[in-house]
Protein backbone atom coordinates (compact mmCIF):
# COMPACT_ATOMS: atom_id res chain seq x y z
CA UNK A 1 0.00 0.00 0.00
CA UNK A 2 1.09 3.39 -0.60
CA UNK A 3 0.35 6.45 1.50
CA UNK A 4 -0.85 9.89 0.12
CA UNK A 5 0.14 13.35 0.61
CA UNK A 6 -1.95 14.82 3.69
CA UNK A 7 -2.13 11.54 5.70
CA UNK A 8 1.05 11.59 7.41
CA UNK A 9 2.18 13.97 10.17
CA UNK A 10 4.88 16.06 9.15
CA UNK A 11 7.07 14.44 11.98
CA UNK A 12 6.47 10.95 10.63
CA UNK A 13 6.90 12.35 7.15
CA UNK A 14 9.91 14.17 7.92
CA UNK A 15 11.50 11.24 10.05
CA UNK A 16 10.43 8.94 7.25
CA UNK A 17 12.48 10.69 4.67
CA UNK A 18 15.27 11.11 6.95
CA UNK A 19 16.04 7.07 7.63
CA UNK A 20 15.43 6.82 3.56
CA UNK A 21 18.23 8.96 3.36
CA UNK A 22 20.59 7.21 5.21
CA UNK A 23 19.34 3.59 3.84
CA UNK A 24 19.51 5.23 0.27
CA UNK A 25 23.55 6.12 1.33
CA UNK A 26 24.41 2.65 2.67
CA UNK A 27 23.13 1.11 0.03
CA UNK A 28 25.06 3.20 -2.83
CA UNK A 29 28.19 2.80 -0.77
CA UNK A 30 27.47 -1.27 -1.67
CA UNK A 31 27.18 -0.30 -5.49
CA UNK A 32 30.48 -0.48 -7.23
CA UNK A 33 30.84 0.88 -10.83
CA UNK A 34 30.57 -3.01 -11.78
CA UNK A 35 27.35 -3.18 -10.21
CA UNK A 36 25.29 -0.35 -11.03
CA UNK A 37 23.90 -1.79 -14.80
CA UNK A 38 22.71 -4.98 -12.59
CA UNK A 39 21.34 -3.01 -10.25
CA UNK A 40 19.77 -0.64 -12.37
CA UNK A 41 18.29 -3.95 -14.77
CA UNK A 42 16.71 -5.14 -11.85
CA UNK A 43 15.38 -2.21 -10.00
CA UNK A 44 13.34 -2.12 -13.50
CA UNK A 45 12.37 -5.82 -13.44
CA UNK A 46 11.35 -5.31 -9.58
CA UNK A 47 9.36 -2.05 -11.23
CA UNK A 48 7.69 -4.36 -14.10
CA UNK A 49 7.16 -7.13 -12.10
CA UNK A 50 5.42 -4.92 -9.50
CA UNK A 51 2.76 -4.28 -11.95
CA UNK A 52 1.54 -8.23 -12.63
CA UNK A 53 -1.86 -8.25 -11.09
CA UNK A 54 -2.93 -11.19 -8.92
CA UNK A 55 -6.42 -12.21 -9.37
CA UNK A 56 -7.32 -12.39 -5.21
CA UNK A 57 -11.08 -13.57 -5.43
CA UNK A 58 -13.40 -10.80 -6.28
CA UNK A 59 -10.40 -8.07 -7.02
CA UNK A 60 -6.28 -8.31 -8.15
CA UNK A 61 -3.82 -6.82 -5.87
CA UNK A 62 -0.69 -5.59 -7.07
CA UNK A 63 2.85 -7.48 -6.25
CA UNK A 64 5.29 -5.73 -4.20
CA UNK A 65 8.35 -8.58 -4.41
CA UNK A 66 10.15 -6.37 -1.35
CA UNK A 67 11.28 -9.82 -0.43
CA UNK A 68 12.58 -11.17 -2.99
CA UNK A 69 14.54 -7.55 -3.99
CA UNK A 70 15.98 -8.01 -0.45
CA UNK A 71 17.38 -11.53 -1.64
CA UNK A 72 18.70 -11.13 -4.76
CA UNK A 73 20.28 -7.29 -3.88
CA UNK A 74 20.99 -7.09 -0.47
CA UNK A 75 21.53 -3.41 0.92
CA UNK A 76 21.27 -2.15 -2.85
CA UNK A 77 17.38 -2.81 -2.35
CA UNK A 78 17.26 0.09 -0.81
CA UNK A 79 18.44 2.54 -3.84
CA UNK A 80 17.15 0.11 -6.06
CA UNK A 81 13.29 0.16 -4.43
CA UNK A 82 13.75 3.90 -4.01
CA UNK A 83 14.15 4.30 -7.86
CA UNK A 84 11.27 1.86 -8.32
CA UNK A 85 8.93 4.19 -5.79
CA UNK A 86 10.15 7.46 -7.30
CA UNK A 87 9.00 6.24 -10.63
CA UNK A 88 5.81 5.29 -9.76
CA UNK A 89 5.17 8.44 -8.05
CA UNK A 90 6.14 10.50 -10.46
CA UNK A 91 4.78 8.44 -13.60
CA UNK A 92 1.47 6.22 -12.30
CA UNK A 93 0.16 8.58 -9.16
CA UNK A 94 1.05 5.87 -6.48
CA UNK A 95 1.31 7.38 -3.43
CA UNK A 96 2.39 10.69 -2.61
CA UNK A 97 5.48 13.24 -3.09
CA UNK A 98 5.92 13.95 0.63
CA UNK A 99 5.05 10.66 1.47
CA UNK A 100 7.69 8.86 -0.30
CA UNK A 101 10.29 8.62 2.31
CA UNK A 102 7.94 6.81 4.08
CA UNK A 103 6.58 4.65 1.66
CA UNK A 104 10.58 3.79 0.40
CA UNK A 105 10.87 2.67 3.86
CA UNK A 106 8.09 0.30 4.23
CA UNK A 107 9.59 -1.81 0.97
CA UNK A 108 13.13 -1.19 1.16
CA UNK A 109 13.34 -1.34 4.85
CA UNK A 110 11.58 -4.90 5.05
CA UNK A 111 13.66 -5.98 1.71
CA UNK A 112 16.74 -5.34 3.95
CA UNK A 113 15.81 -7.28 6.67
CA UNK A 114 14.45 -10.22 5.36
CA UNK A 115 18.07 -10.42 3.51
CA UNK A 116 19.77 -10.41 6.85
CA UNK A 117 17.78 -13.31 8.52
CA UNK A 118 16.91 -15.31 5.04
CA UNK A 119 19.45 -14.39 2.66
CA UNK A 120 21.63 -17.06 3.80
CA UNK A 121 19.64 -20.03 4.12
CA UNK A 122 18.11 -19.00 0.26
CA UNK A 123 21.39 -18.98 -0.89
CA UNK A 124 22.93 -22.12 0.76
CA UNK A 125 19.90 -24.60 1.18
CA UNK A 126 19.03 -27.09 -1.79
CA UNK A 127 16.03 -25.72 -3.96
CA UNK A 128 13.20 -27.17 -1.44
CA UNK A 129 14.79 -25.10 1.26
CA UNK A 130 16.10 -21.91 -0.36
CA UNK A 131 12.02 -22.00 -1.93
CA UNK A 132 11.05 -22.20 2.20
CA UNK A 133 13.27 -19.85 3.01
CA UNK A 134 11.82 -17.37 0.09
CA UNK A 135 8.21 -17.98 1.15
CA UNK A 136 9.65 -16.40 4.91
CA UNK A 137 11.03 -13.68 3.44
CA UNK A 138 8.06 -12.91 1.26
CA UNK A 139 5.66 -13.58 4.22
CA UNK A 140 7.72 -11.18 6.21
CA UNK A 141 9.01 -8.54 3.81
CA UNK A 142 5.14 -7.60 3.98
CA UNK A 143 4.26 -8.00 7.41
CA UNK A 144 7.15 -5.75 8.07
CA UNK A 145 5.95 -3.23 5.12
CA UNK A 146 2.34 -3.10 6.51
CA UNK A 147 3.94 -2.63 10.10
CA UNK A 148 5.53 0.06 8.88
CA UNK A 149 2.62 1.91 7.56
CA UNK A 150 0.24 1.24 9.57
CA UNK A 151 2.43 2.83 12.68
CA UNK A 152 2.94 6.12 10.50
CA UNK A 153 -0.60 6.43 10.13
CA UNK A 154 -0.76 5.73 13.78
CA UNK A 155 1.13 8.52 14.68
CA UNK A 156 -1.03 10.39 13.29
CA UNK A 157 -3.69 10.61 16.24
CA UNK A 158 -6.15 8.46 17.61
CA UNK A 159 -8.45 8.89 14.44
CA UNK A 160 -6.35 6.88 12.32
CA UNK A 161 -5.73 4.12 14.68
CA UNK A 162 -8.85 2.03 12.66
CA UNK A 163 -7.37 3.04 9.43
CA UNK A 164 -4.15 1.64 10.08
CA UNK A 165 -5.49 -1.30 11.42
CA UNK A 166 -7.36 -1.73 8.14
CA UNK A 167 -4.27 -1.46 6.40
CA UNK A 168 -2.69 -3.72 8.38
CA UNK A 169 -5.71 -6.48 8.02
CA UNK A 170 -5.06 -5.54 3.94
CA UNK A 171 -1.76 -7.06 3.87
CA UNK A 172 -2.94 -10.50 5.11
CA UNK A 173 -3.92 -11.58 2.10
CA UNK A 174 -0.87 -10.26 0.52
CA UNK A 175 1.26 -11.97 2.32
CA UNK A 176 0.02 -15.67 1.65
CA UNK A 177 0.26 -14.13 -2.43
CA UNK A 178 4.16 -12.94 -2.08
CA UNK A 179 4.89 -16.15 -0.05
CA UNK A 180 3.62 -18.48 -3.00
CA UNK A 181 4.95 -16.06 -5.11
CA UNK A 182 8.57 -15.52 -3.40
CA UNK A 183 8.83 -19.36 -3.00
CA UNK A 184 8.77 -20.40 -6.56
CA UNK A 185 10.51 -17.50 -7.98
CA UNK A 186 13.83 -18.31 -5.11
CA UNK A 187 13.31 -22.03 -6.14
CA UNK A 188 13.77 -21.33 -9.48
CA UNK A 189 16.77 -18.93 -9.13
CA UNK A 190 18.71 -21.20 -6.97
CA UNK A 191 17.97 -24.48 -9.61
CA UNK A 192 18.94 -21.81 -12.50
CA UNK A 193 20.70 -19.23 -11.44
CA UNK A 194 22.32 -19.87 -8.04
CA UNK A 195 24.55 -17.09 -8.34
CA UNK A 196 21.68 -14.37 -8.11
CA UNK A 197 20.93 -15.34 -4.54
CA UNK A 198 24.68 -15.78 -3.97
CA UNK A 199 25.30 -12.39 -5.23
CA UNK A 200 23.58 -10.32 -2.48
CA UNK A 201 25.97 -11.65 0.04
CA UNK A 202 28.97 -11.62 -1.97
CA UNK A 203 28.43 -8.48 -3.49
CA UNK A 204 26.13 -5.97 -2.61
CA UNK A 205 27.61 -5.81 0.83
CA UNK A 206 29.18 -2.36 2.09
CA UNK A 207 31.93 -2.08 0.94
CA UNK A 208 33.68 -1.60 4.38
CA UNK A 209 32.08 -4.96 5.30
CA UNK A 210 33.54 -6.82 2.21
CA UNK A 211 36.97 -6.28 2.46
CA UNK B 1 20.27 12.70 -26.74
CA UNK B 2 17.43 14.18 -24.94
CA UNK B 3 14.50 12.19 -26.93
CA UNK B 4 16.56 9.53 -27.82
CA UNK B 5 13.60 7.06 -27.36
CA UNK B 6 11.26 6.26 -30.40
CA UNK B 7 7.59 7.03 -29.00
CA UNK B 8 5.89 3.66 -27.46
CA UNK B 9 2.76 4.09 -26.88
CA UNK B 10 2.49 0.62 -25.26
CA UNK B 11 5.38 2.45 -22.85
CA UNK B 12 4.92 1.71 -19.02
CA UNK B 13 6.03 5.11 -18.20
CA UNK B 14 4.32 7.44 -21.40
CA UNK B 15 6.72 9.05 -23.05
CA UNK B 16 6.34 12.55 -22.34
CA UNK B 17 3.82 15.01 -23.44
CA UNK B 18 4.27 17.90 -25.72
CA UNK B 19 2.97 21.00 -24.42
CA UNK B 20 3.82 24.50 -23.38
CA UNK B 21 5.40 23.45 -19.98
CA UNK B 22 8.16 21.69 -22.86
CA UNK B 23 9.39 25.41 -22.58
CA UNK B 24 10.47 24.77 -19.07
CA UNK B 25 13.93 23.25 -18.11
CA UNK B 26 13.13 19.78 -16.37
CA UNK B 27 14.64 20.61 -13.45
CA UNK B 28 12.67 23.05 -12.83
CA UNK B 29 9.73 21.08 -13.42
CA UNK B 30 10.65 18.58 -10.52
CA UNK B 31 11.26 21.19 -7.93
CA UNK B 32 8.21 23.09 -8.64
CA UNK B 33 6.34 20.00 -7.70
CA UNK B 34 8.05 19.33 -4.36
CA UNK B 35 7.68 22.76 -3.37
CA UNK B 36 4.43 23.08 -4.43
CA UNK B 37 3.67 19.07 -2.23
CA UNK B 38 5.16 20.76 0.36
CA UNK B 39 3.67 23.82 0.61
CA UNK B 40 -0.09 21.88 -0.54
CA UNK B 41 0.67 19.79 2.80
CA UNK B 42 1.21 22.75 5.06
CA UNK B 43 -2.35 23.80 4.38
CA UNK B 44 -5.43 22.87 6.57
CA UNK B 45 -8.39 25.38 5.52
CA UNK B 46 -10.64 23.60 3.31
CA UNK B 47 -11.14 26.43 0.55
CA UNK B 48 -7.63 27.29 1.03
CA UNK B 49 -6.48 23.47 -0.27
CA UNK B 50 -9.87 23.04 -2.56
CA UNK B 51 -7.88 26.15 -4.05
CA UNK B 52 -4.99 24.60 -4.82
CA UNK B 53 -6.32 21.69 -6.30
CA UNK B 54 -8.56 23.54 -8.81
CA UNK B 55 -5.18 25.71 -9.74
CA UNK B 56 -3.33 21.81 -10.00
CA UNK B 57 -6.24 20.60 -12.16
CA UNK B 58 -6.29 23.63 -14.24
CA UNK B 59 -2.36 22.79 -14.55
CA UNK B 60 -2.76 19.07 -15.97
CA UNK B 61 -4.93 20.96 -18.45
CA UNK B 62 -2.41 23.71 -19.48
CA UNK B 63 0.29 20.72 -19.73
CA UNK B 64 -2.15 19.11 -21.69
CA UNK B 65 -2.19 15.36 -20.27
CA UNK B 66 -4.22 13.33 -22.08
CA UNK B 67 -7.75 12.54 -20.74
CA UNK B 68 -7.14 8.79 -20.79
CA UNK B 69 -3.56 8.61 -18.67
CA UNK B 70 -4.93 11.80 -16.41
CA UNK B 71 -7.66 9.52 -15.04
CA UNK B 72 -5.63 6.25 -14.54
CA UNK B 73 -3.60 8.17 -12.60
CA UNK B 74 -6.50 9.59 -10.57
CA UNK B 75 -8.23 6.17 -10.14
CA UNK B 76 -4.65 5.31 -9.15
CA UNK B 77 -4.17 8.14 -6.48
CA UNK B 78 -7.84 7.84 -5.46
CA UNK B 79 -7.66 3.78 -4.54
CA UNK B 80 -5.02 4.74 -2.11
CA UNK B 81 -6.50 7.63 -0.59
CA UNK B 82 -9.80 6.11 -0.06
CA UNK B 83 -8.24 3.05 1.49
CA UNK B 84 -6.46 5.91 3.88
CA UNK B 85 -9.64 8.18 4.70
CA UNK B 86 -12.19 6.29 4.71
CA UNK B 87 -12.56 5.02 8.37
CA UNK B 88 -11.74 8.99 9.48
CA UNK B 89 -15.61 10.20 9.63
CA UNK B 90 -16.25 7.26 12.24
CA UNK B 91 -13.23 6.94 14.17
CA UNK B 92 -12.35 11.11 14.56
CA UNK B 93 -14.48 12.37 17.95
CA UNK B 94 -16.92 15.41 18.11
CA UNK B 95 -20.33 16.97 16.76
CA UNK B 96 -22.58 13.71 14.94
CA UNK B 97 -23.22 14.52 11.39
CA UNK B 98 -24.67 11.75 9.90
CA UNK B 99 -25.04 7.70 10.31
CA UNK B 100 -24.09 5.07 8.14
CA UNK B 101 -24.41 1.31 8.76
CA UNK B 102 -25.03 2.52 12.52
CA UNK B 103 -21.65 4.27 12.57
CA UNK B 104 -21.68 7.87 13.45
CA UNK B 105 -20.02 10.40 11.15
CA UNK B 106 -19.03 13.27 13.00
CA UNK B 107 -18.39 16.62 11.13
CA UNK B 108 -14.80 16.62 12.84
CA UNK B 109 -14.14 13.45 10.93
CA UNK B 110 -15.72 14.57 7.54
CA UNK B 111 -13.30 17.63 7.56
CA UNK B 112 -10.49 15.64 8.65
CA UNK B 113 -11.12 13.43 5.68
CA UNK B 114 -11.89 15.96 2.97
CA UNK B 115 -8.26 17.77 3.94
CA UNK B 116 -6.63 14.61 3.50
CA UNK B 117 -8.43 14.45 0.49
CA UNK B 118 -8.03 17.63 -1.16
CA UNK B 119 -4.50 17.63 -0.54
CA UNK B 120 -3.35 14.46 -1.93
CA UNK B 121 -5.20 15.29 -5.48
CA UNK B 122 -3.62 19.03 -5.19
CA UNK B 123 -0.34 17.48 -4.71
CA UNK B 124 -0.63 14.70 -6.64
CA UNK B 125 -2.44 16.59 -9.43
CA UNK B 126 0.72 18.93 -9.74
CA UNK B 127 2.76 16.43 -9.79
CA UNK B 128 1.12 14.16 -13.07
CA UNK B 129 1.41 17.84 -14.49
CA UNK B 130 4.68 18.71 -13.62
CA UNK B 131 6.96 15.56 -13.70
CA UNK B 132 4.30 12.72 -15.05
CA UNK B 133 4.33 14.43 -18.32
CA UNK B 134 8.48 14.63 -18.65
CA UNK B 135 9.68 12.31 -20.97
CA UNK B 136 11.08 10.05 -18.72
CA UNK B 137 14.77 10.37 -19.63
CA UNK B 138 14.41 13.75 -19.12
CA UNK B 139 13.25 13.49 -15.37
CA UNK B 140 16.09 11.25 -15.10
CA UNK B 141 18.85 13.67 -16.19
CA UNK B 142 17.31 16.48 -14.18
CA UNK B 143 17.63 13.98 -11.00
CA UNK B 144 21.41 14.15 -12.20
CA UNK B 145 21.34 17.68 -12.54
CA UNK B 146 19.59 18.68 -9.27
CA UNK B 147 22.47 16.86 -7.26
CA UNK B 148 21.56 13.18 -7.14
CA UNK B 149 24.35 10.95 -5.97
CA UNK B 150 26.23 10.21 -9.38
CA UNK B 151 25.46 6.10 -8.20
CA UNK B 152 22.02 6.99 -7.75
CA UNK B 153 21.87 8.68 -11.11
CA UNK B 154 23.04 5.88 -12.73
CA UNK B 155 21.00 3.91 -11.34
CA UNK B 156 18.02 5.64 -12.57
CA UNK B 157 18.99 6.29 -15.98
CA UNK B 158 19.32 2.32 -16.30
CA UNK B 159 16.11 1.46 -14.55
CA UNK B 160 14.49 4.03 -16.96
CA UNK B 161 16.49 3.12 -20.06
CA UNK B 162 15.24 -0.79 -19.03
CA UNK B 163 11.66 -0.68 -17.91
CA UNK B 164 9.97 -0.45 -21.37
CA UNK B 165 12.50 -3.58 -22.57
CA UNK B 166 11.62 -5.70 -19.59
CA UNK B 167 7.97 -5.16 -19.62
CA UNK B 168 8.20 -6.15 -23.65
CA UNK B 169 9.87 -9.68 -21.98
CA UNK B 170 7.80 -10.12 -19.60
CA UNK B 171 4.85 -9.69 -22.21
CA UNK B 172 6.17 -12.19 -24.56
CA UNK B 173 6.90 -14.33 -21.23
CA UNK B 174 2.96 -14.19 -20.61
CA UNK B 175 2.16 -14.67 -24.29
CA UNK B 176 4.10 -17.54 -23.84
CA UNK B 177 2.06 -19.08 -20.71
CA UNK B 178 -1.33 -18.29 -22.57
CA UNK B 179 -0.05 -19.84 -25.86
CA UNK B 180 0.34 -22.84 -23.33
CA UNK B 181 -2.98 -22.79 -21.39
CA UNK B 182 -2.38 -20.45 -18.53
CA UNK B 183 -5.48 -19.28 -17.41
CA UNK B 184 -4.79 -17.03 -13.69
CA UNK B 185 -6.77 -17.29 -11.24
CA UNK B 186 -6.95 -17.50 -7.17
CA UNK B 187 -4.98 -20.82 -6.80
CA UNK B 188 -1.41 -21.92 -5.48
CA UNK B 189 -0.53 -23.08 -9.11
CA UNK B 190 -1.42 -19.79 -10.78
CA UNK B 191 1.00 -18.60 -8.17
CA UNK B 192 3.33 -20.97 -8.61
CA UNK B 193 2.97 -19.40 -11.92
CA UNK B 194 3.56 -16.37 -11.39
CA UNK B 195 6.57 -17.02 -9.17
CA UNK B 196 8.49 -18.86 -11.88
CA UNK B 197 7.30 -16.00 -14.38
CA UNK B 198 8.85 -13.31 -11.81
CA UNK B 199 11.92 -15.38 -11.43
CA UNK B 200 12.68 -16.03 -15.00
CA UNK B 201 12.08 -11.89 -16.08
CA UNK B 202 14.71 -11.81 -13.43
CA UNK B 203 17.14 -14.07 -14.89
CA UNK B 204 16.72 -12.41 -18.26
CA UNK B 205 17.35 -9.27 -16.82
CA UNK B 206 20.58 -10.51 -15.05
CA UNK B 207 21.95 -11.80 -18.18
CA UNK B 208 20.72 -8.78 -19.70
CA UNK B 209 23.11 -6.72 -17.41
CA UNK B 210 26.33 -8.61 -18.13
CA UNK B 211 25.91 -8.06 -21.74
CA UNK B 212 25.12 -4.29 -20.73
CA UNK B 213 28.07 -4.46 -18.51
CA UNK B 214 30.53 -5.90 -20.96
CA UNK B 215 29.10 -3.58 -23.67
CA UNK B 216 29.79 -0.40 -21.89
CA UNK B 217 33.61 -1.98 -20.92
CA UNK B 218 33.99 -1.97 -24.57
CA UNK B 219 33.56 1.79 -24.60
CA UNK B 220 35.42 2.43 -21.54
CA UNK B 221 33.33 2.31 -18.62
CA UNK B 222 35.66 3.27 -15.72
CA UNK B 223 32.38 3.86 -13.14
CA UNK B 224 32.31 7.12 -14.08
CA UNK B 225 29.31 8.41 -16.20
CA UNK B 226 29.96 12.14 -18.05
CA UNK B 227 27.99 14.60 -15.99
CA UNK B 228 25.12 15.24 -17.21
CA UNK B 229 25.25 19.13 -18.69
CA UNK B 230 22.34 20.83 -20.52
CA UNK B 231 21.61 25.07 -20.78
CA UNK B 232 20.68 26.97 -17.67
CA UNK B 233 17.60 28.20 -16.00
CA UNK B 234 16.09 30.58 -18.14
CA UNK B 235 13.19 33.57 -18.18
CA UNK B 236 10.67 30.95 -18.52
CA UNK B 237 11.92 28.97 -14.88
CA UNK B 238 11.78 32.13 -13.13
CA UNK B 239 8.58 33.02 -14.45
CA UNK B 240 7.64 29.73 -13.28
CA UNK B 241 9.10 29.71 -10.31
CA UNK B 242 7.85 33.05 -9.17
CA UNK B 243 4.03 31.44 -10.57
CA UNK B 244 4.48 28.47 -7.96
CA UNK B 245 5.76 31.11 -5.21
CA UNK B 246 2.75 33.65 -5.47
CA UNK B 247 0.00 30.63 -5.45
CA UNK B 248 1.72 29.14 -2.20
CA UNK B 249 2.21 32.71 -0.43
CA UNK B 250 -1.65 33.77 -1.82
CA UNK B 251 -2.78 30.45 -0.10
CA UNK B 252 -1.10 30.88 3.14
CA UNK B 253 -2.20 34.40 3.07
CA UNK B 254 -6.02 33.55 2.45
CA UNK B 255 -5.65 31.29 4.95
CA UNK B 256 -4.41 33.16 7.95
CA UNK B 257 -7.09 36.08 6.72
CA UNK B 258 -10.10 33.57 7.15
Amino acid sequence: MHIVDGALANEVALAGAAMTAAGVAVGLRALTPERIPAAGVLSAAFFVSSLIHVPLGPVSAHLTLSGLAGLVLGWAAFPALFVGLTLQTAFLGFGGVTALGVNTLAMAGPAVAVWALCGRGAARGGPQAAALWGATAGALAIALGAVVVAGALALGGPAFRPAAALALAAHVPLMAVEAALTAAAVGLLRRVRPEALGAAAALFLPARARR
Amino acid sequence: LGRARPHDPASVLGAGVRGPLDRLDPRARVLGAVVWAVGVVALSDLAALAAAAALAAGLTVAAGVPCGALLRRVAALDGFLLAAVATLPFSTPGAPAAEVLGLTATREGLRLAAEIALTANAAALAAIALVGALDPVAFGRALGRLGAPPALAQLTAFALRYVDVLAQEGRRLRAAMKARGFRPGPDGRSLRAFGWLVGMTLVRALDRSDRILDAMKCRGYDGRAPAADGPPFGPADALFGAGVAAALVGLHAAQALR
